[in-house]
């Protein structure tokens, strides 16, 4: 019988899989037209590209939430690693450690491009957040960065910037309209305020999800 | 069949291949691994359907974007309590939870 187990769940998951195919062959046309939605307001978001304008405007909310589920999984991470594992670095080969100092800073720069871009072009946030943790990863790897396994006030301050802005616009548009709906003439430098604290806070947090977990062995 | 329906069929395949894993795979690293897989299938079914007429429907996009960022959250906790429970019990599966356990081992 317990051998038997995994090919009953195999054949029970090929099904699922048959069966949502088919549901989407059988999909009819789309009955709401979302992207059309999206460009007749996308003047009034305060940024020109509709993905950007879905994320920071539309649907905020969705994003707010997102940058506390980040938070809330650092939490986590940070309360299963025992203080006494973050040590110094372990310096790693020269030629790892001149490459990372020359890449370090030219990916900041290429942050604050994806952020800068996100208004217009695909960019944003995210994306910029993802650059700079990879930044961080890469001086740890390098080992030119000590573990974080107790962030100092600093570093907390800079994890939790997202959402304190984040929130602090929100509260603060409130009087306006509903929640995150933001007045059309301050809706573009709202969204870049946002999107900086956001970039920084999601930098720091993915790479802390890493470097507050990690071991690095010369 | 256009090109967006073409990912989300894939899309399919890879949240059935996830599943599989997740509910089969006894090894955690393995089950989280597929978890991934399941994840990247749902991204994939959303971001398809959103353009399987040609024109690209930012509203999913936006959404998979949200998702993928929580995934990676979701992972890296998932892997802190996975090392926790190696560290503590030298194993990386789940205990059985079985109430007839002792009765099965006497």
């Amino acid at each position: 019988m317990k051998r038997a187990l995994p090919v009953v769940i195999v054949a029970l998951a090929a099904l699922l899989g048959a069966a949502l195919a088919a549901a989407m062959l059988d999909l009819p046309p789309h009955a709401v037209r979302l992207p059309g939605a999206v460009a007749a307001n996308l003047a009034a978001s305060g940024v020109a590209h509709p993905i950007t304008a879905v994320l920071l405007n539309f649907r905020g909310y969705d994003t707010l939430l997102e940058i506390a589920v980040l938070l809330l999984a650092l939490f986590g991470v940070l309360a299963l690693v025992k203080p006494h594992a973050a040590g110094a670095a372990h310096p790693a080969h020269p030629l790892l450690q001149t490459l990372a100092r020359l890449l370090a800073p030219l990916m900041v720069l290429v942050a604050g491009y994806l952020l800068w871009i996100g208004a217009s072009a695909p960019g944003g946030a995210f994306q910029a957040g993802a650059v700079l943790a990879a930044a961080g990863v890469l001086l740890r790897l390098a080992g030119l960065l000590p573990t974080w396994a107790a962030p100092n006030l600093l570093l907390r301050v800079g994890l939790a910037l997202g959402l304190l802005v984040f929130v602090a616009v929100a509260a603060a548009v409130l009087g306006h309209a509903t929640l995150l709906t933001y007045p059309p003439a301050l809706a573009g430098g709202l969204i870049l305020v946002i999107e900086a604290s956001l970039t920084l806070s999601i930098g720091l947090i993915l790479a802390a999800l890493y470097l507050a977990s990690t071991e690095v062995r010369p | 069949m256009s090109v967006g329906l073409l990912y989300a069929l894939a899309g399919a395949a890879l949240f059935a291949i996830g599943l599989a894993g997740l509910l089969a795979l006894p090894h955690l690293l393995r089950k989280i691994l597929a978890f991934n897989i399941l994840g990247s299938g749902a991204f994939l079914i959303l971001v398809g359907l959103g353009q399987r007429d040609g024109s690209v429907d930012p509203v999913p996009q936006a959404m998979v974007l949200t998702g993928i960022v929580v995934a990676i959250a979701a992972t890296a906790l998932a892997l802190a309590l996975a090392r926790q429970l190696l560290e503590r019990t030298g194993r990386m599966q789940l205990p059985e939870d079985r109430p007839d356990a002792e009765t099965d081992d006497a």
